[in-house]
């Protein structure tokens, strides 16, 4: 399992293929999520985007969420980095990715990471728009997302 | 203990942080939410809407009945925005 949380951009294929060394076994399918930043929200525009964590906590959040998939499907290996700081248009802001023999289980425990990672890592997002920074709410669909995964 | 805030909370109230001295009377992270306001007006407005702030006590989310020790590390945020 590997937790990164850093202000500096990162290469998703380097990150991968370190996932890939690092795994167990050697895995038959690697999925992985890229989120960036839009250049839109609720029809303004966006100049930039400023992430505020509790470092500390988020890494302890985001093992946690690597933890809890890794017991929900056999996977090989976990990784998540996610960027703080001034972020501008079409940056990374994060990357998931899951290792496993099978790509069902890859391509499901992403998912599962990110719809945890929405709700449970203590980052918050500013928006720059018209000059101002303003706090991005947080969406009650992101909450919902969560019930899919009750077993 | 320690207290901490986060995004519009820290704003609001314009700390990141503060040390207290747990009072006898606060047991529980809503008795310490209660103390808080009656020291300033701008924990008063900060903490005005429950429903929009989420708590952890070590690193941990709790509620508003965990109970709480002077050596803890207390966090106020609102709701999460990564990803």
């Amino acid at each position: 399992m590997i937790v990164k949380v850093q202000e500096k951009d990162f290469i998703a294929q380097d990150e991968i293929q370190k996932l890939k060394n690092n795994c167990i076994e050697t895995p038959g399918a690697i999925n992985s999520f890229i989120g960036y930043v839009r250049n839109f929200s609720n029809n303004k525009k966006l100049t930039s985007l400023t992430i505020e964590h509790y470092s500390g906590m988020t890494e302890k959040m985001l093992l946690e969420i690597s933890k809890k998939a890794s017991k929900k499907w056999p996977l090989l290996g976990t990784l998540i980095i996610h960027r703080y700081g001034k972020l501008n248009i079409g940056d990374q802001i994060v990357l998931a990715a899951s290792a496993s023999l099978h790509r069902n289980a890859a391509f499901e425990s992403t998912q599962f990471i990110m719809d945890y990672l929405k709700t449970q890592a203590p980052f918050w997002k500013s928006e720059k728009i018209n000059n101002q920074n303003k706090w991005v709410l947080s969406r009650k669909e992101d909450e919902q997302e969560l019930n899919k995964w009750e077993d | 203990m320690k207290i901490l805030y986060f995004s519009w909370l820290k704003e609001k109230i314009g700390l990141n942080s503060q040390e207290i001295i747990k009072p006898e009377n606060v047991e529980t992270v809503g008795d310490l939410i209660t103390f808080l306001k009656e020291k300033s007006e701008n924990h008063k407005n900060a903490f005005s809407d429950l429903n929009s702030i989420k708590v952890a006590v070590n690193q941990e989310f709790a509620d508003l009945e965990k109970k709480i020790k002077e050596k803890d590390e207390i966090a106020f945020f609102p709701p999460v925005t990564g990803g």
